[in-house]
């Protein structure tokens, strides 16, 4: 037993999945402006309007979540019924969409905030349970709609509020991945926790700069507790930096000695197209989520890439804080996905 | 000439708003506070009014005016009423400005459902 635990604790940080933990089946819920994205192809479900048919953003935030958890449910051939747990979170307050969508889905709930870390944060905690043996299967979900988290964190979009340049948009979506013992699909190898930095920035329309630090943490713990280097991956993707936090992680590890070229990018600036006006690029839960639950999936299923590390970033201030003056506290929760043609 | 100087100095009050959000890093409701108080500010040192004279329109429409207004209105109702007459005097100068944006808001949302 003790030896068993050495092997999933590597450090402070980072656990090891002993066993054939796996990525076995993922599915991706967005809306319209991300449907014209470049990755179109690759989602599960589109929605032609920001409602999707429902009342209120709200509700249609909910319907996203529920469409990624379905979707993932239909594409491994199981039933809710098989799920022992679904692990999940979004951007509301009390986690709201998440605590909806759960009770229609009836499979029982651990709800997780780690703000746009998120994704990471539920894969790497389902990752453990399925490890440890706690569970069989289990579902990783994150939400986020670009209405609904104007309102939560800025102004509601009907007030028409101006925007600089820096600020990003967004991700109006939902994914969902299953996490199981063996079978197809990419191995779940490492996840590194983040620990929370707060640089001192308090401007909440420029996240970037605030979470770069935070994502440059933790891939530095990530390579350190492992032994690898950024070039034991084929892509290394942080959660939603943008135009504005990507060239600072690069900038960072650098000077720490990490060569990020070429293998790095940011879903921040794969989710939509420069001349969507999306100002810096994409955030959300979302952003890291849709990415990684479509355009990664399916490339370590074609065998496209090895290796990938998902390094989602989560900007952690509750709008009470920020209108007190106080900074933005960040973190960011990397996992090692591996193989799976 | 009237339209070319109302169209500049109008735009320039536009363009103190904008550095204030850009540079200043003030949010919309800061800007907008900021600026009505800035009205109530050159109408005590007398300035406003002859701003008025200048360039109309350029002067009238910017939220800047608000203040003005509110500032009239106040102490032309204290004169004649007193203290109490600085408080019926803001929403007697402001109030055909202030209902009708209530009016037409209302108007507008029951024809127009936000898209996001």
């Amino acid at each position: 037993m003790d030896s068993k635990k050495q092997m999933s604790r590597v450090n402070r940080q980072t656990w090891h999945f002993s066993q054939d933990v796996r990525l076995q089946a993922s599915a991706v819920a967005v809306g319209p402006k991300e449907g014209e994205g470049p990755l179109a192809a690759l989602f599960d479900k589109i929605h032609e309007d920001m409602y999707a048919g429902q009342q209120t953003w709200e509700d249609a935030e909910r319907q996203l979540m529920e469409d990624a958890v379905t979707t993932v449910l239909r594409k491994a051939g199981i039933t809710d019924q098989d799920v022992d747990a679904i692990l999940a979170g979004d951007l509301l307050n009390q986690n709201i969409t998440t605590n909806f969508a759960a009770e229609k889905l009836a499979i029982p709930l651990l709800g997780m905030y780690g703000a746009c870390s998120t994704s990471m944060l539920t894969l790497s905690n389902a990752a453990a349970l399925v490890n440890a043996g706690y569970a069989n299967k289990v579902i990783a979900a994150c939400s986020s709609h670009n209405a609904t988290a104007e309102r939560q964190y800025r102004y509601p979009t009907e007030y028409g509020g101006q925007k600089p340049p820096t600020a990003q948009w967004t991700v109006t979506g939902a994914g969902a991945g299953l996490v199981g013992i063996g079978g197809s699909g990419p191995r779940i190898t490492y996840a590194t926790i983040g620990k929370v930095v707060d640089m001192g920035i308090k401007d909440p329309f420029d996240m970037g700069s605030a979470m770069a630090p935070a994502a440059v943490s933790t891939l530095q713990a990530h390579f350190r507790d492992t032994g690898r280097s950024p070039q034991t991956y084929d892509l290394i993707v942080t959660g939603d930096l943008a135009s504005v936090g990507y060239p600072i992680v690069k900038e960072l590890m650098r000077q720490d000695g990490y060569n990020m070229e070429p293998m790095y990018n940011d879903c921040g600036l794969m989710v939509f197209r420069p001349d969507q006006d999306v100002f810096a690029g994409a955030s959300g839960c979302a952003s890291s989520a849709v990415v990684t639950y479509s355009h990664i999936m399916d490339q370590l299923q074609k065998g496209l890439l090895q290796k990938a590390l998902v390094c989602a970033t989560g900007a952690l201030l509750s709008p009470v804080s920020y209108q007190q003056g106080n900074s933005i506290p960040c973190i960011a929760h990397a996992v090692a996905l591996e193989g799976g043609a | 000439m009237e339209y070319v100087i109302a169209f500049v100095v109008g735009g320039l009050v536009c363009v103190v708003g904008q550095l204030m959000m850009d540079v200043g890093r003030l949010t919309p409701a800061h800007v907008m506070s900021t600026l009505v108080v800035a009205g109530v500010v050159l109408d005590f040192v007398g300035v406003y009014d002859k701003f008025i004279d200048f360039a109309g329109a350029g002067a009238t429409v910017p939220i800047t005016s608000f203040g003005h207004s509110l500032y009239h209105g106040a102490i032309g109702e204290a004169e004649k009423h007193g203290l109490i007459g600085v408080v019926t005097g803001i929403f007697e100068v402001t109030s055909p400005g202030i209902s009708a944006a209530i009016a037409f808001g209302f108007l507008a949302s029951l024809v127009f459902k936000p898209k996001g």
